[in-house]
């Protein structure tokens, strides 16, 4: 009798081991499994090489991007995430970069500056040139037969020049002094370095610098008119303006 | 004093006096005077005279004009000169003979110093060898003459060789004046070059011992290439060759008393500056630059100095200087409103210069000491320029419009003046525009340019205005300039 009781206290025991056991196990929390790794979230950088062009130029543009999958320029569309291109915009041109990953989106610009050059000259309708100005308005300087002195009939061409020249500034000019063609090679080529002398002194007198005329002599080298007659011979006694480019 | 030479007339004007009136035939269409300038008052009373013509009559042209001039009246040397024979029988011979026998007949033609011999008065057997030579068949008429210069010429083995007599004819005893022989490589230039150098021997004997001329040079501008550049030829002209290659314009070619270079004036990029050129090395030397416009060099006698005309000192008013030939040392020598231009010295003293002044209104020539001091001027009325002095220091040739109204430009002639005296005498005569009178070292001729054949084109004359000679025909020749042996 006795055996059997132990048997019933051992089981009993063994059975409140096990309840207790599983009792205790049950009411430990088992550890929370480890959160899956968050995504990393993209970068990206762009750039443009030089910021700034003419009309007609190109520019490199150049960008970096890193945990993105899809990456994306607006007006160039999808790119590979690390690259540069040429671009050659008419406008200024802001360049948007999209780089989508999993991880998120990032987003740079780069902005391209297009300056417009100047207008090549139309060919059509031709702006006036100084040089057009210059022949439109510039008068030569007639001289009495071996004569170096401004006579009073062309001080009005003297202050038409004077007016030209003051109203543009970045107009420099040299003078040729002519003969005609009666007299010495010689005493001609002297007489024409003054002839051109004199309109470079009534130009200073009006108020032009010095510095912008320069004075050459042709004598009767370089006529203009080759008749041998009195009108002739006048279109060839002068100080003649020429535009200095 | 009948053969009194040529230069000793010039030397001695104011000794005798001789008036004489050339045979009619010589100028169908003109009474001629010819005149030996002389008395002093007379020749006063002449000026006088054609100053009155001119005054009264319209053109020069086509009008009676008393000649006056040098050596005239004085009867010269009645020279023979048959033409060379050939001494080998080389077929090289016939043209250098040719080529010997014009340049040797020009020379002498030229030279006024002898009265050529027509050919058409010679014997039919000519000389070669002094004992082909008969003396009577030559100084007693047809050909009457008082000297025979003969001789031969061959080539053998590529060498040419001349053998030249210079005969007294009227002296039997003695006739040899002289006798040269040549020999160089076979060439036309050769040839030529002998005809020169026999020529200068029988001048500078029949000529009062004053050396020939034949083998100068002269220079000159001349736009043939389509730009004006420097050239250069023989007295005669013929070599004529180009001296610069410089494309733009250059003008007023003076040479230097020693040949070895020539002084002009050139536009560069700076404006017209004086340049220097090395006949010895055949190209432009470096000279400085003065600024502003540089004309008309001139060398002084020694060839130590140069005097030319520059506007660098600013005022716009062109100004004679003188540097040192290297052009160091410049110094100014005139201070008036010019223009003035065209410097030439007495090449005798090298004490004075004459130059051309605009100072009081149309151009005048003047003169002055070296120095600046002592200005004169020596043109009375016109217009006056181009002064050339003369080797014996006394004269001046010039060019002169004397009769200049407004818009009726008168002839431009070449004048001869008296320094001392500011007496003158027209050369030519035949119209067109005459200018750059420059004389021959032996002070007999005169190079000059002339428009008379249509062109600008440079012709030689003797001093008294006979004998004129064009010498370029190819496109516009200007500025001649003698050189000074």
């Amino acid at each position: 009798m006795k055996q059997q009781s132990i048997k019933w206290s051992l089981l009993v025991v063994t059975l409140g081991v096990v309840l207790t056991l599983g009792a205790c196990g049950k009411k430990k929390e088992p550890p929370p499994p480890p959160p899956p790794p968050a995504p990393p979230a993209p970068t990206a950088s762009i750039s443009v090489s030089p910021n700034s062009v003419q009309a007609g130029q190109s520019a490199s543009l150049t960008w970096q991007t890193s945990n993105a999958t899809d990456v994306s320029i607006d007006g160039i569309g999808a790119v590979q995430p690390n690259g540069s291109q040429s671009v050659t915009p008419t406008d200024s041109t802001t360049y948007h970069l999209v780089a989508k990953g999993t991880g998120g989106t990032q987003e740079a610009t780069a902005r391209l500056t297009v300056t417009q050059p100047p207008p090549p000259p139309p060919p059509a309708a031709p702006t006036v040139t100084d040089e057009d100005l210059f022949s439109q308005n510039i008068k030569d300087v007639y001289f009495d037969y071996d004569k170096s002195d401004v006579r009073g009939d062309q001080q009005s061409s003297v202050q038409a020049d004077v007016a030209f020249l003051n109203a543009h500034a970045n107009i420099n000019i040299t003078i040729e002094g002519h003969c005609d063609e009666r007299g010495s090679t010689e005493y001609n080529l002297a007489l024409g370095d003054q002839r051109a002398s004199a309109v470079k002194n009534a130009l200073t007198a009006g108020g032009i610098s010095a510095s912008r005329i320069k004075t050459i002599s042709y004598g009767k080298e370089k006529p203009f008119c080759t008749e041998s007659n009195e009108a002739c011979w006048q279109q060839n006694r002068r100080g003649h303006l020429v535009y200095q480019k | 004093m009948q053969k009194q030479s040529y230069r000793d007339t010039i030397l001695s004007c104011g000794v005798r006096f001789s008036l004489t009136r050339m045979h009619e035939s010589a100028r169908p269409n003109s009474r001629r005077w010819v005149i030996n300038l002389s008395s002093p008052i007379l020749v006063r009373v002449l000026v006088v005279l054609i100053c009155f013509l001119s005054a009264l009559l319209p053109s020069a042209v086509a009008q009676d004009w008393v000649k006056t001039g040098t050596s005239l009246g004085v009867e010269k040397v009645r020279l023979a000169v048959p033409d060379f024979k050939p001494s080998t029988a080389d077929p090289q011979n016939a043209a250098l003979l040719k080529t010997f026998n014009d340049t040797l007949w020009n020379d002498l033609d030229v030279s006024g110093v002898v009265e050529l011999v027509s050919k058409s008065f010679y014997p039919l057997q000519v000389p070669g060898q002094p004992p082909e030579v008969n003396m009577l068949s030559w100084n007693a008429p047809p050909p009457n003459a008082g000297m025979l210069a003969f001789g031969n010429l061959g080539v053998a083995g590529g060498r040419l060789t001349v053998q030249g007599w210079l005969y007294d004819v009227k002296n039997s005893q003695s006739p040899q004046v002289l006798g040269k022989q040549y020999g160089d490589t076979a060439s036309d230039a050769a040839a030529r070059v002998m005809a020169h150098k026999f020529a200068d021997e029988i001048i500078f004997r029949l000529g009062g011992g004053i050396a020939g001329i034949a083998e100068t040079q002269i220079y000159f501008v001349s736009d043939r290439t389509g730009h004006k550049e420097i050239w250069a030829m023989d007295y005669d002209g013929s070599n004529q060759h180009q001296l610069t290659h410089l494309g733009s314009i250059s003008l007023s070619p003076r040479v230097s008393p020693d040949g070895s270079r020539v002084a002009f004036s050139s536009l560069t990029k700076s404006g017209w500056e004086i340049m220097m050129y090395s006949t010895d090395l055949n190209r432009t030397l470096s000279f400085p630059h003065f600024g502003g416009t540089n004309l008309s060099p001139a060398w002084s006698g020694d060839g130590t100095k140069l005097a030319f005309s520059s506007s660098r000192g600013g005022e716009g008013q062109t100004q004679i200087y003188v540097s040192d030939a290297a052009g160091g040392n410049l110094h100014r020598m005139t201070t008036d409103h010019g223009p003035d231009v065209s410097p030439v010295w007495n090449r005798k003293t090298n004490a004075q210069i004459a130059f051309v002044s605009g100072r009081t209104g149309l151009p005048q020539i003047y003169t002055m000491e070296a120095d600046g001091t002592n200005q004169q001027r020596m043109t009375d009325q016109g217009y006056a320029v181009s002064p050339s002095w003369a080797p014996n220091g006394q004269f001046l040739a010039l060019a002169w419009v004397r009769k200049y109204g407004p818009g009726e430009p008168g002839a431009s002639d070449i004048y001869l003046m008296d320094i001392a005296s500011k007496q003158w005498v027209q050369l030519t005569h035949d119209g067109g525009r005459n200018d750059f009178p420059s004389w021959s070292p032996d002070g007999r001729h005169m190079v000059f340019q002339s428009n008379r054949s249509g062109s600008l084109q440079i012709w030689t004359m003797l001093a008294d205005g006979s004998k004129l000679q064009q010498l370029t025909f190819t496109g516009r020749n200007t500025q001649p300039n003698w050189s000074w042996k």
